[in-house]
C-alpha cells in the first residue's frame, strides 16, 4: 500500500520536476518565464502529433521500437523549443516584459495544446475516434526490468518509465551544471547581475536564449511524459491542468535548486493524490487536499523572504530586462 | 578593399530612444496589428484551407454578426475590462498582481455563497447588497494578504499572488461539492434559477446592459483616479521610485496596501457581476483567465483606462470570431487562444520599436 | 610617436540621446607608463573609457591598439586586446566569493577548479600585497576589499592595459598609497596604465602624462614633470578660476537645528554615524567636507527623516513660536505636519529628489500635493511655480510639461533646487548640488544657497571641492568614517588642514 502510494506520487512528481528543472535553470539566468504551463501543453501536444502521424503512416503495422520512441521525443523537444524561442526572442532580443509576454506564452501554449488534441483528427479526416496512442505510450511506459520480480523495492525505485529516470538525471545535472562549472557561474551571475557578466565578457543574450530555450525543452519534456506515460498515451483537453503552475511553485520550494526538487516534485506528488488514500473523503473534502502544495509553497515564500539570507533570495535581477547601454 | 572588412563597426546597433512623436508610435503599434493579422490570416488558412475572404466574414460574424453576439462581446469586453482596470492601479506601482484569477473568483464564490445562504433570509434588494458587499471584502481580502507580506517582508508578490490564485480555485472547487446541486454532481447549478433572486435587475430589456454600465463607470472613475486624485499622484511616484515617495513623505508600505485593496476588491465586483449579472452561478472557471488576460489588456493599453476599452474590446473581438471560424469549419475553440496570444506577441514585440532604435552601419563615403 | 603606443584613440565621438559625451577625443598610452585623464565630474571620461572596455559603442572614431584598428563591441573583445577596466561601481555579484568572481566569463581550458583558482588569486595577491580572503562573499567585504577583488580580477586575465575610473574615491589614504605602489609596480612591469581622476595631487604624484577632457571635447596632453596644479586646472576649467564666491558675513546666528550624539548602524551592521554632533545656525552656511560615503548621506538622510537612528537627538528650535521639536526617527511627513520647513536636495536628484518621468508641473506637486482637504489635485499653484523656476533659474527646457528626465543634468538639478527653496525653508540641505554641473549652473547654484542663507536659513552644503567649501561657506565641519573630525572656520582655514582632518579619524580608528 504504501509502496503503491510513493509510486503514484513518482509518478505525479515527474512532471513537475521536468517543469521546476527547466524553470530554475530560465530563472537562473534571470527571465521568469511564466509560459511554462503553455510550453509543457506544446511538449506534450507536439510528441501526441508526432506519434500520431508515425502511427498513421504505418496502418497498423507494428511500431518499430527505437523510431516509436524517438519521434515523439524529438517532436516534443521541438515545439518547445519554438516556444521558448519566441519567449527569448521576445523577452531578450526585444526586451519586452517577461510577466507579460510568459502569460500571453501560457495562453498561446494551452491554446495549441487544446487546439491540436481537439482538431487533429478532423484536420488529418481519419476514422480514429480520439486520439488514443496506446501503442506508443506501451514503449514510453516500458519499467526497468524486475520492476514486477522485486516487491516493494521494485514498485519504489525500478518501477518508471525512462523519462522518469531522465527527470531525475537531469534535474542532478542541472544542479551539477549550476553548480559546479563554469558555464552555470556564467548563467548564475547573469541571473543575478547582468550588467557584470556583461563587463567580464560573458555573451549575456547568448547565455539568456541558452538557458530559456533549454529551460523550455525540459519543461516541455513534462509535457510529454505525461501524456504517453501518464495519460497512457490519451490525450484529453485540459487534462494536463494546473501542472504547469505547481511546477512554477515547486521553482520556490526547491529554493532555485533543481536537486532539492527532487524531494519537491515527489512531494508535491504525494499532497496531489493523499486524498485517494484516505477513506471516507467527501469529493469535495478532496479538492482541499489538492490546495495543499499551493499552500505549502506560499509558506516556503514566506518563510524565505522572513529570513532574508542571501543565499536564499531569487536571482536578484529576475524579470528585468538588461540592456547594456542603460544610462 | 576587401581587406578592411573585418575592422568595420558591427552591422548594426541598438540604442535607446529619447522620445517619439505620438503618431509614430501608434503607426508602429498599428502596424503591428495589422501584422498579427495577417500572420493570423495565413495561419488560419493553412489550417483549415479556407477561402481567407470566408475566414475573415466568419470573423466578422463571429464577432458581431447578430444582435445577440454583439451584446455577448460588449459583456465579454466588459468582464475583461473590469478585471483589467483593477490589476491597474497595482501595476502601475510596479506591484505585479498576477492574482486577479484568484481576487475575482473569490469575489464570484462570496456572491454565490451570500446567494446559497441568504436568499429567503434578506428581501431581495438587501441580498443584492449582501453579495456586492461580500464580493468586494473577499476579493480586497484576497489582495491585501500578498500586498502585507511585501510591505512587511518584502515577500515576492509575483510568486505569491500566483499562488493564492489556485487556493481560490481549490476553495471553490471545494463549495462546488458541498453545495452541489443536484447532489454528487459537483456543480452548483444555476442559482435561484425559479425566483431569479439575487439575479441582477435586466435594465431596458437587454441582457448585460447593467453590466456594461457599471463597468462604463468604472472606467470613467479609474481614469479620474490615477490621474486627478491623490492618491493617483502617490501610486504613480510609488511605481517610479520609492526612494522619491520616501523622501516627500509618502507612506510606501501604506499606499501599497491601500492600492492593493482597491485593486481586489474592484476584482471582487467583476466577481460579482459575473455571478449576480450573468452566470448565476459559480465554479472554477467562472473567471476564464480573464485574471491573466487582463494583466496583458492593462499592460498593451499603457495603464491608460481609456486605452484599455480598445485592447480589450481587441482582445474580445478576436476571441469570438475565431471561436466562429473554428465552429463553422469543426475545428476546437482553442484557436482563439492561439489568435490571442499571435497578437499579443505582435503587440508586445512592437513596443521595442518604440522604446529602441535600430542604428545601421553608416556608410563609408564610396 | 605611436611607436610604442599600447592604444591610441582617433575622434572618438558618443551621443546619448541629445547628450554629447564625448566630441572628438584623440588619445595615446604608451605601455610602461600611467596616463591620467584629468577632467570634472560630468567631463565624459567615464563614458570615454568605457568604449574602450566594449560597454559601449563609439559612434564615430577608430581605435587602435599596438597600431593596428581594431573594433571593440563587447567587454570580451576587450579582454582580448588586453584591456581590463576596473570601474567606480564595482561590477561584482554580491552572493558569489571573491574568487567566483574574479574567474567569471574566463574561458580556460580545462576543468573548472575554484580550488586552484582560489590558490592562483593568492599568489596574485602575495605578489602585489594584498590582502584578501579568496572565498569571502562579496556582500561580506568592505569598499576596499571588493576594489581588491576587481583589480585581482583584472591581473588574473593577464590585461596589460589597465583602466582604473576614480579608484580612490572610496579609499583611505593608506589604502590610496597602497594602491599606487601597486599601480607603479606594474608600470615599470611594462603594463600600460590609464587612471581617471580629478583629484590634481593624484594626477601630479602618480602620472607620467596627463590628458585633458572639458566638456566631452580632448583639451589636450602634457607630461606632468612638465606641468602643474595651475596649468592643469586651467586646462579643466577653462579658464583659470578665483572662484569669486560672494560670501556675506552671517548674522543674526540663531541656534536652528542642534544635533547630538547621532549613531546610526545601517542594515550591514556598521557604524555610520558614531556620535555625531554639532549645531547648524540660522543665517549661515555649514559645509560638510569628508571622503565620499563618509556617513554624509546618511546625517542629511537621518535629518530628513529618512534614517532611523539608534541614538542621539535633532532638536529644531522654530523662529517663530521657539518652540523646540525632536526631530530623530520622525518621517518627512511628521516633520513637515510641525510646521517645520525643511528643504532636502538628494544626491540622487532623479531618483530621489524627482521623479524622471513626470514633468515639471508635477514634480513640483511631491511637495504640495498634499495640500488642501479636496481627494482630488490642484494642479494650478504648481504650474505657477513651474512657469516661474523656468524663467528665474532660466531652465533650459521645451516647457512646463516635458519630463524631467529629458532635461540635462545642470536644468534637472535647477528645477530641484527651485522646488526646495520655494518653501522659504528655515534648514536647506544639500548633497553634492553641483556635482556634474557646468561652471555656469554652479554658480548659479552657489548663489542661490547664498541667497538663502541671507534670508535666514540654516543652510547645510555637502560639498567635494574643497575650495569651494573653503570660499563658499562660514564653517566647515569635516567628517571621516562617520564621526565628526572636527569644525573650523573656513576663513581661517586651509586645504591642508581640511585634508588632514579628513584622514585623521580613520587613522585614529586604525590604531584602536
Amino acid at each position: 500500500m504504501i509502496a503503491a502510494f510513493i509510486h503514484r506520487a513518482v509518478m505525479q512528481g515527474i512532471p513537475l520536476l521536468f517543469g521546476s528543472t527547466g524553470e530554475i535553470i530560465t530563472e537562473k539566468a534571470g527571465h521568469l518565464n511564466l509560459g511554462i504551463p503553455g510550453i509543457m501543453y506544446v511538449g506534450g501536444i507536439s510528441g501526441v502529433i508526432g506519434a500520431f502521424f508515425y502511427e498513421q503512416s504505418l496502418n497498423g503495422a507494428p511500431l518499430n521500437g527505437f523510431l516509436a520512441v524517438m519521434i515523439p521525443l524529438l517532436s516534443s523537444l521541438l515545439g518547445s523549443l519554438l516556444m521558448g524561442l519566441i519567449y527569448s526572442f521576445l523577452t531578450v532580443t526585444l526586451r519586452a516584459n517577461q510577466n507579460v509576454t510568459g502569460l500571453a506564452l501560457t495562453t498561446f501554449g494551452v491554446g495549441v495544446g487544446n487546439f491540436f488534441g481537439g482538431s487533429l483528427i478532423k484536420l488529418v479526416d481519419t476514422d480514429m475516434p480520439s486520439i488514443t496512442l496506446t501503442k506508443t505510450s506501451a514503449f514510453f511506459s516500458k519499467t526497468l526490468p524486475f520492476a514486477d520480480e522485486l516487491g516493494w523495492f521494485g514498485e519504489v525505485f525500478l518501477s518508471y518509465s525512462f523519462l522518469a529516470y531522465a527527470a531525475i538525471i537531469i534535474a542532478l545535472i542541472s544542479s551539477y551544471v549550476l553548480k559546479k562549472t563554469r558555464v552555470g557561474l556564467n548563467i548564475r551571475a547573469i541571473g543575478e547581475n547582468p550588467a557584470t557578466a556583461d563587463a567580464a565578457g560573458i555573451n549575456v543574450e547568448r547565455y539568456k536564449y541558452l538557458s530559456t530555450c533549454i529551460g523550455s525543452m525540459i519543461a516541455g519534456l513534462g509535457g510529454l511524459y505525461y501524456v504517453m506515460d501518464y495519460a497512457t498515451g490519451i490525450w484529453s483537453n485540459d487534462g494536463f491542468g494546473d501542472r504547469g503552475w505547481l511546477a512554477i511553485a515547486l521553482v520556490i520550494f526547491a529554493v532555485w535548486r533543481p536537486n532539492i526538487s527532487i524531494i519537491g516534485s515527489i512531494l508535491f506528488g504525494a499532497l496531489f493524490i493523499v486524498h485517494n488514500y484516505i477513506e471516507n473523503l467527501s469529493m469535495s473534502d478532496q479538492e482541499l487536499f489538492k490546495m495543499a502544495p499551493y499552500v505549502v509553497t506560499l509558506i516556503v515564500l514566506i518563510a524565505i523572504s522572513m529570513r532574508d539570507k542571501k543565499e536564499n533570495q531569487p536571482p536578484a535581477s529576475l524579470g528585468i530586462s538588461y540592456f547594456r547601454e542603460d544610462r | 578593399m576587401s581587406n578592411e572588412v573585418k575592422h568595420r563597426e558591427p552591422l548594426f546597433h541598438i540604442a535607446k530612444r529619447s522620445s517619439i512623436v505620438w503618431w509614430k508610435a501608434w503607426l508602429v503599434r498599428l502596424g503591428a496589428i495589422v501584422l498579427a493579422f495577417f500572420f493570423s490570416a495565413v495561419l488560419t488558412v493553412l489550417l483549415t484551407g479556407e477561402n481567407p475572404l470566408d475566414v475573415f466574414s466568419s470573423l466578422i460574424k463571429g464577432a458581431i454578426g447578430t444582435n445577440r453576439r454583439i451584446w455577448v462581446l460588449f459583456q465579454n469586453t466588459a468582464m475583461l475590462l473590469c478585471v483589467a482596470l483593477a490589476v491597474t492601479p497595482a501595476f502601475k506601482m510596479k506591484f505585479w498582481n498576477i492574482g486577479a484569477e484568484g481576487q475575482a473568483l473569490i469575489g464570484a464564490m462570496a456572491t454565490a455563497a451570500c446567494m446559497i445562504k441568504l436568499t429567503g433570509v434578506l428581501p431581495a434588494p438587501l441580498l443584492i447588497l449582501a453579495m456586492f458587499v461580500a464580493s468586494v471584502v473577499s476579493g480586497a481580502v484576497w489582495a491585501v494578504i500578498p500586498a502585507l507580506f511585501k510591505a512587511k517582508w518584502n515577500t515576492n508578490e509575483t510568486l505569491f499572488t500566483l499562488m493564492m490564485n489556485y487556493i481560490a480555485i481549490q476553495i471553490v472547487s471545494y463549495f462546488s461539492g458541498e453545495w452541489a446541486v443536484p447532489k454528487g454532481s459537483g456543480k452548483i447549478g444555476i442559482i435561484n434559477g425559479d425566483t431569479m433572486e439575487g439575479w441582477l435587475p435586466v435594465i431596458g430589456g437587454k441582457n448585460y446592459l447593467l453590466n456594461i454600465l457599471v463597468v462604463a463607470a468604472i472606467t470613467v472613475g479609474m481614469y479620474i483616479y490615477l490621474k486627478y486624485s491623490k492618491h493617483g499622484y502617490e501610486i504613480a511616484v510609488v511605481g517610479e521610485s520609492q526612494n522619491t515617495a520616501r523622501y516627500i513623505g509618502i507612506n510606501v508600505k501604506k499606499v501599497i496596501i491601500r492600492t492593493m485593496i482597491i485593486s481586489g476588491a474592484l476584482c471582487g465586483v467583476a466577481g460579482f457581476l459575473l455571478v449576480a449579472g450573468t452566470d448565476h452561478t459559480v465554479t472554477r472557471d467562472t473567471i476564464a483567465g480573464r485574471g491573466f488576460t487582463a494583466i496583458m489588456v492593462s499592460w498593451l493599453a499603457k495603464f491608460n483606462p481609456l486605452y484599455m476599452v480598445l485592447t480589450s474590446l481587441l482582445i474580445v473581438f478576436m476571441e469570438r470570431g475565431a471561436i466562429q471560424i473554428s465552429t463553422s469549419c469543426g475545428l476546437n475553440n482553442s484557436f482563439s487562444e492561439i489568435i490571442t496570444g499571435i497578437i499579443i506577441f505582435f503587440i508586445i514585440g512592437c513596443e521595442f520599436f518604440l522604446n529602441y532604435q535600430i542604428k545601421f552601419r553608416e556608410k563609408e563615403g564610396k | 610617436m605611436s611607436g610604442n603606443a599600447a592604444i591610441e584613440l582617433k575622434n572618438i565621438t558618443k551621443v546619448f540621446g541629445s547628450i554629447v559625451a564625448n566630441k572628438d577625443v584623440c588619445l595615446t598610452v604608451n605601455r610602461g607608463e600611467i596616463l591620467s585623464i584629468l577632467g570634472e565630474n560630468g567631463s565624459g571620461k567615464t563614458t570615454l573609457m568605457n568604449m574602450i572596455s566594449g560597454i559601449y559603442f563609439p559612434d564615430h572614431g577608430q581605435i587602435f591598439i599596438d597600431g593596428e584598428e581594431v573594433v571593440i563591441r563587447s567587454p570580451k573583445d576587450a579582454f582580448k586586446y588586453k584591456i581590463g577596466m576596473i570601474h567606480q561601481h564595482f561590477k561584482l555579484v554580491d552572493v558569489f566569493s571573491a574568487t567566483e568572481n574574479i574567474i567569471l566569463g574566463l574561458e580556460k581550458k580545462g576543468k573548472y577548479n575554484l580550488k586552484a583558482a582560489a590558490a592562483e588569486v593568492k599568489s596574485i595577491s602575495e605578489k602585489y600585497g594584498f590582502e584578501i580572503d579568496p572565498m569571502k562573499k562579496i556582500h561580506e567585504m568592505s569598499v576596499s576589499e571588493k576594489q581588491t577583488v576587481e583589480i585581482i580580477k583584472v591581473l588574473f586575465r593577464g590585461a596589460d592595459i589597465l583602466i582604473l575610473d576614480e579608484p580612490t574615491a572610496v579609499l583611505t589614504p593608506q589604502e590610496t598609497q597602497k594602491l599606487f605602489k601597486i599601480l607603479r609596480r606594474m608600470r615599470d612591469d611594462g603594463k600600460a596604465i590609464i587612471i581617471i581622476t580629478h583629484k590634481l595631487h593624484e594626477v601630479l604624484s602618480l602620472s607620467d602624462r596627463v590628458s585633458v577632457l572639458r566638456k566631452g571635447e580632448y583639451i589636450g596632453t602634457v607630461n606632468t614633470a612638465e606641468t602643474d596644479e595651475a596649468q592643469l586646472t586651467e586646462m579643466m576649467v577653462g579658464k583659470k578660476i578665483s572662484l569669486n564666491i560672494d560670501r556675506s558675513e552671517p548674522k543674526e546666528l540663531e541656534e536652528r537645528l542642534v544635533v547630538t550624539g547621532l549613531d546610526c548602524i545601517n542594515r550591514e551592521g556598521v557604524k555610520v554615524l558614531d556620535n555625531v554632533s554639532f549645531t547648524a545656525y540660522s543665517g549661515e552656511l555649514l559645509g560638510i567636507a569628508g571622503i565620499a560615503g563618509s556617513g554624509q548621506r546618511e546625517l542629511l538622510e537621518a535629518i530628513a527623516g529618512l534614517q532611523s537612528l539608534n541614538e542621539g537627538s535633532i532638536i529644531y528650535h522654530d523662529p517663530k513660536t521657539g518652540k523646540e521639536e525632536n526631530l530623530r526617527n520622525k518621517t518627512p511627513r511628521q516633520i513637515r505636519d510641525l510646521g517645520v520647513r525643511l528643504s532636502f536636495v538628494p544626491e540622487d536628484r532623479l531618483g530621489m529628489g524627482l521623479v524622471g518621468s513626470m514633468d515639471i508641473i508635477d514634480n513640483m506637486m511631491l511637495r504640495s500635493y498634499r495640500k488642501g482637504k479636496s481627494m482630488f489635485l490642484e494642479r494650478k499653484a504648481p504650474k505657477d511655480l513651474a512657469m516661474q523656476i523656468i524663467e528665474d533659474l532660466s531652465v533650459v527646457t521645451p516647457g512646463a510639461t516635458t519630463p524631467v528626465r529629458q532635461l540635462s543634468g545642470g536644468n534637472v538639478q535647477k528645477v530641484l533646487v527651485g522646488r526646495e527653496i520655494s518653501s522659504s525653508p528655515t534648514v536647506l540641505m544639500a548633497a553634492y548640488p553641483v556635482r556634474g554641473l557646468d561652471i555656469n549652473s554652479s554658480y548659479l547654484i552657489y548663489n542661490l544657497l547664498n541667497e538663502q542663507k541671507e534670508k535666514g536659513a540654516a543652510v547645510i552644503f555637502v560639498g567635494e571641492d574643497l575650495d569651494v567649501l573653503i570660499e563658499l561657506c562660514d564653517r566647515i565641519l569635516v567628517i571621516g568614517s562617520g564621526s565628526v573630525a572636527g569644525i573650523v572656520d573656513a576663513r581661517n582655514t586651509t586645504k591642508e588642514e581640511i585634508g588632514l582632518l579628513m584622514t585623521k579619524s580613520k587613522t585614529s580608528e586604525k590604531e584602536e
